[in-house]
């Protein structure tokens, strides 16, 4: 009882909190910018073809309401909250009458799938690596590693994925340059196959930025953590090197990991969407590309609200599995 | 803070090949004062599409522009907006991280609450919601004030977990009883700690900047106009250079770009050493027995246990 008063019901309000503040601020970034996107549409119809001036008006009216810009600013805000509730997102600009939770529902799960893979290999992969050169830090392998992260890790994820992308698929040839399948979607190793392959560079590009992240914090962690009377008794106790890393070193730097994954899952998804518009991968991220170049911006709010959400929740839920990962927690 | 820096220059290479980089970076920054092409006309200056050579140095792009002068522009502009970001941030992440630091109470804790939601709050989606809605208008400068609004959250809980360290610390007591005033006490004892951590932070900020910048622009949410790392890449990428056979067009830029963090990055690397308890003191028994450093056997063995 004590563990839900003191850390569950704080961190379901802060979720709640989060996502009222990023929903508001959605509302109000369109609105409070000096051009109004009613014109900017109706100045993008009318720039190349002569429209008779009471089709404009009217052009406008519907426009208006399909923004939701009727109205008081409060009114505005209480339509918005109101319309988000039955889950209307407004219809897309580009592929009209197409709603925008149709094609964000689309695009969702390629995004969704792309980032957990990525995350799981990176975290897992950043977290041992680390924990290893962290361990046998004198070793010559340990410090090349090192080093390549070092030099890897501030590059931006947009050039580390153009770097991936000239090397691999125009040059080498070995990966396909757009797309995210091929063939009849499907439950078979033929559609699966041809997923792997598409989504394989999309992926790596991912999962190198992030591991180099998780391997640095992995690293200073172990460096402190190899420094406590208890890695030196086993030492002296001589427990095997192995069963040090993997039982004891690694898992209690795992801990701050967990907290950190929670915190870092937005830059992992700002990554998986810049990823999506280089790798033309049918994702959120290139449906936001494509909104941006049409001025779609139901779809562009949308994916912001959702992504808000997601990122808000999936982080709750990572914080709520904490005391699973945390004796410490547990007791309390 | 001229020892300091003598201290990281000699005893930390990241810092030493960090500053380097960085050093040659600022060369080309001077360099643009004496382009000779203006900034705002850049384009259809010279023959396109022409491979490096002795007069083109890093070769000429599909518009016309001098891909050599073009990058002096480009890293100084760059520069600027993450400048006017880093400014901004961190001026806001600084000012509420120590005032809730030591205000604490129900400051503190709507302060924390405020900046925990805005932490997870995910960036780049609402960037791109901003920069799409001003498209075209988004100068420099108002890109670069963009950027830092929202690049201040993380560091201030920074500065505040700083703070509250520094509060519980045995010389501040010691102040304290000695009839120290608060605000003197924040001058002249804490300062000298948060100045440090405000430099590696500044430097982190700059790695953000940059990428961000470099990620609207390719997005094509900038000013295309004015020449940045980012627009580069763009106009590189718009003309195909790549697939055409025209590399340089945009390798240049993305190599400066990797350069450009690289370099910050080994300068916060070297300035986390030297933060670091441990490290200070291999640092001060080399400076007590400067000659004799090399076989003394303590400081192998410190090393050994220094991250």
């Amino acid at each position: 009882m004590n563990l839900l008063r003191t850390y569950i019901l704080p961190r379901i309000l802060q979720w709640a909190l989060v996502i009222f503040v990023g929903i508001s601020a959605t509302f109000l970034i369109p609105r409070l910018s000096p051009i109004n996107p009613v014109d900017e549409m109706i100045g993008r119809m009318t720039a190349f073809a002569s429209i008779d001036p009471h089709a404009v008006v009217s052009m406008r009216e519907s426009a208006t309401a399909l923004f939701g810009l009727e109205g008081t600013l409060l009114e505005q805000y209480g339509r918005f909250w109101a319309r988000l509730f039955t889950g209307d997102l407004g219809v897309s600009f580009g592929n009209f009458p197409r709603p925008v939770s149709d094609i964000i529902g689309a695009g969702l799960p390629w995004t969704i799938g792309l980032l957990s893979i990525a995350i799981l290999i990176s975290w897992i992969s950043g977290v041992f690596l680390g924990a290893l050169a962290g361990y046998f830090h004198d070793r010559r392998w340990a410090q090349i590693l090192e080093r390549f992260v070092v030099v890897v890790y501030p590059i931006p994820y947009l050039i580390i994925a153009f770097v991936l992308i000239f090397v691999f698929a125009w040059w080498l040839k070995w990966f396909p340059l757009v797309g995210g399948s091929r063939g009849q979607p499907g439950l078979t190793w033929d559609y699966i196959s041809t997923l792997l392959y598409f989504g394989f560079l999309p992926a790596l590009s991912l999962v190198i930025g992030s591991t180099a992240f998780r391997f640095i914090m992995a690293k200073s962690l172990t460096t402190t953590e190899i420094a406590s009377d208890y890695v030196q008794y086993a030492e002296l106790a001589a427990v095997p090197k192995r069963k040090i890393i993997l039982f004891y070193v690694a898992r209690n730097t795992m801990l701050p990991q967990v907290t950190d994954l929670a915190l870092s899952l937005g830059a992992l998804f700002e990554g998986a969407l810049i990823t999506e518009v280089l790798f033309a991968y049918p994702g959120l991220g290139f449906v936001l590309y494509n909104a941006i170049y049409n001025a779609d911006y139901n779809i562009i709010m949308g994916i912001t609200l959702l992504s808000i959400a997601g990122i808000a929740t999936a982080s709750l839920l990572i914080d709520l599995l904490y005391p699973i990962f945390d004796p410490r927690v547990r007791l309390r | 803070m001229l020892t300091t820096i003598r201290d990281l220059f000699r005893f930390s290479p990241s810092f030493r090949f960090g500053s380097l980089i960085l050093i040659v970076v600022a060369a080309f920054v001077l360099l643009s004062a004496f382009s000779p092409y203006e900034e705002d006309r850049l384009r259809r200056k010279v023959k396109r599409n022409l491979p490096p050579s002795a007069d083109f140095v890093f070769g000429t792009t599909s518009q016309g522009q001098d891909v050599f002068w073009s990058l002096t522009f480009a890293i100084r502009n760059t520069l600027i907006i993450s400048g006017i970001a880093v400014f901004i941030g961190r001026g806001i992440g600084v000012s509420l991280g120590m005032i809730s630091g030591y205000l604490g109470g129900i400051f503190d804790r709507t302060a924390q609450s405020i900046v925990e939601s805005v932490i997870v709050v995910p960036r780049l989606p609402l960037l791109i919601l901003i920069g799409s809605i001003l498209r075209g208008s988004l100068t420099m400068f108002t890109l670069g004030i963009l950027i830092g609004i929202l690049d201040w959250a993380y560091p201030s809980k920074r500065y505040r977990a700083q703070v509250l360290s520094l509060r519980e610390r045995d010389f501040t007591h010691t102040a304290v009883f000695s009839g120290m005033g608060s605000f003197k006490i924040v001058i002249r004892e804490h300062l000298p700690f948060i100045i440090p951590f405000l430099l590696a932070d500044v430097i982190s900020g700059f790695l953000f900047s940059i990428g961000i910048e470099v990620t609207l622009s390719y997005l094509g949410l900038a000013n295309l106009d004015s020449p940045t790392i980012g627009t580069m890449i763009y106009w590189g990428n718009y003309y195909q250079s790549i697939p055409a056979g025209r590399p340089w067009v945009m390798i240049v830029p993305m190599v400066t770009a990797i350069l450009m963090v690289l370099g910050f990055y080994l300068m916060s690397v070297g300035l986390g050493e030297y933060l670091d308890p441990r490290k200070r003191l291999v640092r001060l028994t080399a400076h007590a027995g400067e000659g004799a450093q090399d076989d003394d056997p303590r400081k192998e063995k410190d090393d050994a246990w220094a991250p």
